[in-house]
């Protein structure tokens, strides 16, 4: 028998082996630890601020972001929860999902109101205000939903009217390259951009159509191309406005947030 | 040529993991939709190679015999963690779109066979050679694959536009077909046959030969 076989030499090199590897991996993981973190929150500030049109060469992501405010907001009530500090409000992906599978911070969908398949809706979201002198210019929604593969993050940039779309901006979503995945491609993102999310009577109406929009239709402000040859990730965008943009989703804390800047614009004329 | 120079260069064209071993084109499939990702996975690859060939082949002579399997995944999965903890850390923005095929180089066909089939047998330095090789063999291909692949499918080459496509306002209808992970398939069995043409050793010799008719056979004889 080959030295090499016996049984405590198997276990020897065995043992020694993957307690190396073990130390080493552990020693990088830590190490680069907060270089990873730092790089994400990096990628989703730099979402966030592109998503209202506000990323620029320029400046910096830290210098731009100093102008973000940020609020955690109640789902169920639509105000405002002090109680929670932002800063610290992180979670993994998506901010608030840690949330979401928490039975005592979230509510359980049904199949028939769960059109983006979320499976459970948190209460606690955080939402980004974007403001000059004091003066709402726009707020920044998380939203997410099922596309063709999984789900889509991304962040919804709204005008102070709450009802103009600035932008729709994605940072995660594992989507066909080409063809789903082209909800990255500036030139769809900038379609976007002046779209009305509801009727002059409040009736929800923002969608991504099948095919181009035809700009003499009535119905055009409210229309976006679809993806061509993506049509499940097309409807999985609709959907997922629809969803956030609802009752179950931003719609109190819209409603509150219109009195409040219709308060304030009443004091500054 | 000296031994080293061969054994570097000889997996590039001589002996190319891919195109006559026909190993790992799984990643060659998945990754080579752009040029950038491509190239930070051909850098994983081949680090990860050239690393795995080396640590298997200094420690060869105590690897015990039917354990050996199992040492070379520990040592090629921890390199391979390795890769993508730095990969996450200094380029976010890729790792989202390649980071489960780094995972995957722990599958890679051409890492475990060069750690079994050359690294068990040959000394640290012909060992890192091979796996710097065969690393640069796999890259080549999965470059040109991934140049085509972008220009044709999205009219740029490392995200900078080339052809001006139509949705962008441009003159070039994006071929969907390149951007699909099969067309490497394609790509793969073209770059094989110029290979082949080109070094004509490489060419298989057929399994069987397919029988002919009786009255042709006779006639093919003469013929040929």
């Amino acid at each position: 028998m080959n030295k090499n076989d016996t049984l405590v030499k198997t276990l020897f090199v065995g043992i020694s082996l993957c307690l190396v590897c073990s130390i080493i991996i552990s020693l990088t993981a830590v190490g680069l630890r907060d270089q990873q973190k730092l790089l994400k929150l990096k990628d989703q500030q730099s979402k966030i601020l592109s998503s209202a049109g506000l990323l620029t060469e320029q400046k910096s992501i830290d210098e731009l972001f100093i102008t973000i405010e940020e609020r955690v907001i109640n789902l169920e009530t639509g105000e405002y929860v002090d109680s929670i500090d932002p800063k610290t409000f992180n979670g993994k992906k998506f901010e608030s999902e840690d949330y979401s599978k928490d039975l005592t911070t979230s509510i359980q969908l049904k199949s028939d109101i769960d059109i983006s398949s979320l499976k459970r809706r948190e209460n606690f979201i955080k939402v980004y205000l974007y403001k000059e002198d004091n003066n709402i210019r726009a707020v920044i929604l998380p939203v997410r939903g099922l596309g063709l593969w999984g789900t889509l993050y991304g962040y919804l940039a709204i005008e102070p009217d709450l009802n103009t779309i600035i932008g729709l901006e994605y940072f995660s979503h594992k989507e066909t390259p080409g063809l789903g995945a082209e909800v990255d491609n500036p030139r769809w993102k900038t379609k976007w951009r002046g779209k009305k999310i509801r009727s002059s009577t409040g009736e929800f109406k923002i969608e991504v159509i099948k095919g181009l929009v035809s700009p003499e239709s009535p119905e055009s402000k409210y229309q976006v191309d679809g993806l061509s040859g993506a049509t499940i990730t097309s409807r999985g965008v609709s959907n997922m406005l629809a969803f956030w943009l609802g009752e179950l989703g931003y719609e109190k804390f819209l409603n509150k947030l219109k009195v409040e800047i219709e308060k304030e614009e009443a004091l500054n004329v | 040529m000296s031994k080293g120079r061969e054994v570097l260069l000889n997996p590039i064209f001589n002996d190319n993991p891919i195109a006559l071993q026909i190993l790992g084109i799984c990643s060659a499939l998945a990754v080579t939709t752009n040029l950038y990702p491509t190239l930070l996975m051909c850098l994983a690859l081949t680090s990860v190679l050239c690393l795995s060939n080396l640590f298997v082949s200094i420690i060869r002579n105590h690897i015990p015999t039917n354990v050996r399997m199992i040492v070379q995944i520990t040592l090629i999965a921890s390199l391979v963690v390795l890769v993508d903890e730095i990969l996450k850390a200094y380029d976010y923005e890729t790792s989202k779109t390649i980071g489960v095929f780094v995972a995957l180089i722990v599958t890679n066909c051409i890492v475990m066979g060069r750690a079994e089939a050359y690294a068990m047998q040959n000394g640290p330095w012909l060992s890192f050679l091979d796996g710097l090789g065969n690393g640069l063999g796999y890259s080549l291909i999965l470059i040109i694959v991934a140049a085509i692949r972008e220009l044709f499918g999205s009219g740029t080459l490392f995200g900078y536009e080339i052809l001006i496509l139509t949705q962008n306002g441009g003159w070039y209808l994006g071929n969907n077909y390149m951007v699909l992970s099969s067309s490497s398939f394609i790509l793969i069995g073209l770059l094989i046959w110029l290979l082949r043409s080109w070094k004509v050793e490489q060419i298989e010799e057929p399994e069987f030969q397919t029988a002919r008719n009786n009255l042709e056979t006779k006639e093919a004889g003469t013929r040929v």
